[in-house]
């Protein structure tokens, strides 16, 4: 499985936000993309997840085996965590895990894995923002996708917890996983490529 | 896409959810309406029908508007989405608007015989409005999620909602409220515009759902 961006451009509106991005990612690579704030981060996540159109370029996925589009085997963790505040979170993450498919830990070992035992039966609108960040995080060890986009996924955690989800992520790439992060702040995963988004220039 | 489904009832259910909200508002009108039309027992009776399907109608509108913001405000619509080549995203916005009707629609439906006989109708009379209201309240539905998808990313969408949606779901209250009198006024028939009632859930359970599914696609920013 390989993803492959060429040439690759994203607007918003009729604004472009970036063009001429390129990359490939095979199984086990992982890609940090860093850029200061407005430069398209989200916009590029947002793209690759088929959630916003591919203004220019292209975007694809080869031997993909199961999956014919890209969304379908990508896990995206945007800015919202995508839990419901009603419902506690075993109830969410088992939602989720339904709904997804490709079950691979239950909620109770996914919540364990990002340290927040004990904490399911409580509804997600008691927990603290970094501990919606972590349950939201469990979601992605719920169901299994060979590609993770994470936007910010650092956004509200401790040192304790960014050291846990780096974990999270060596391990995602050692079993062969592509990864897409957009952050500030490093992430603590060794042998990522990197891309900066520059400020797009003439606009 | 069963867990969708109890997942929107549990949500529906819950406190803050809503689905009491529509009943409250339903029996609010229909309460009213003798006190302002007066105690004239025969009137009441024969506008009865047309009353109750007036106030399942505005009292359907009301939370529809939520059916997708709440997803998007919390990330899940984005998920929804992107799971279109698992769960195809008509069937899904299909199977809310099941557990939306389940939740906040069906108590209106069950209240509205009791309600009836606050309009001094008579049982037959009850009965098919009652049951124009269980077959023709899913098309409101139906196209309300229409219409809460174009409005999805608007902060206080939910009039414009009810705006939008209000000229399609006037043939569902005629044919509903024609069947209605069909059953007791004599020489009008019942059975076709029933069927017409029918047929008009059945189309909007299909046309519905997809609009909305491109609605909201080409909504996503």
């Amino acid at each position: 499985m390989r993803l492959i961006a060429d040439r690759l451009g994203g607007d918003r509106g009729s604004e472009i936000v970036f063009s001429d991005i390129s990359f490939s990612l095979a199984q086990g690579d992982g890609l940090v993309v860093t850029g200061a704030n407005g430069s398209g981060k989200s916009t590029l996540l947002r793209v690759i997840a088929g959630l916003l159109p591919v203004a220019r370029g292209s975007i694809r996925l080869e031997d993909g085996g199961e999956f014919e589009e890209i969304a379908a085997a990508c896990h995206y963790l945007g800015h919202e965590n995508g839990m419901k505040t009603a419902l506690t979170v075993t109830e969410n993450l088992l939602f989720w895990q339904e709904f997804l498919g490709a079950p691979r830990m239950s909620p109770d070992e996914a919540l364990e894995a990002v340290g927040l035992d004990g904490i399911g039966h409580l509804p997600f609108g008691y927990l603290s923002t970094g501990q919606r960040r972590r349950s939201s995080i469990a979601k992605l060890l719920v169901s299994h996708r060979p590609i993770w986009l994470l936007d910010e996924p650092t956004a509200g955690l401790d040192k304790a917890s960014e050291r846990r989800l780096a974990g999270l992520m060596t391990a995602h790439l050692a079993e062969g996983g592509i990864l897409v992060a957009a952050t500030h702040l490093p992430l603590g995963v060794e042998g990522m490529k990197s891309l900066v988004m520059e400020e797009p220039h003439g606009v | 896409m069963l867990a969708l489904y109890l997942r929107d009832l549990k949500l529906g259910i819950r406190a803050g959810g809503g689905a009491l909200t529509g009943v409250l508002f339903f029996l609010a009108v229909i309460v009213t309406i003798p006190f302002g039309v007066g105690p004239d027992l025969k009137l009441l009776a024969r506008i009865g029908p047309a009353i109750l399907w007036i106030g399942a109608l505005l009292a359907c509108l009301l939370g529809l508007d939520r059916l997708f913001q709440a997803e998007r405000e919390d990330g899940s619509l984005d998920l929804l989405i992107m799971a279109d080549e698992r769960h195809m995203l008509a069937l899904s916005i299909f199977v809310k608007c099941l557990a939306h009707w389940t939740a906040s629609v069906l108590p209106l439906v069950v209240a509205a015989p009791l309600l009836g006989l606050f309009m001094n109708m008579e049982p037959t009379g009850i009965g098919a409005s009652t049951l124009t209201l269980l077959v023709g309240t899913p098309a409101i539905v139906f196209v309300g999620a229409t219409g809460a998808a174009v409005a999805v990313a608007l902060p206080r969408g939910g009039l414009l909602v009810s705006v939008l949606v209000l000229p399609i779901v006037i043939p569902v209250l005629i044919f509903g409220v024609s069947a209605s009198y069909g059953a007791v006024a004599e020489p009008d028939p019942f059975l076709q515009p029933f069927l017409m009632l029918s047929a008009l859930s059945l189309f909007l359970a299909i046309l519905g759902p997809v609009a909305a599914a491109v609605a909201l696609r080409f909504g996503a920013d």
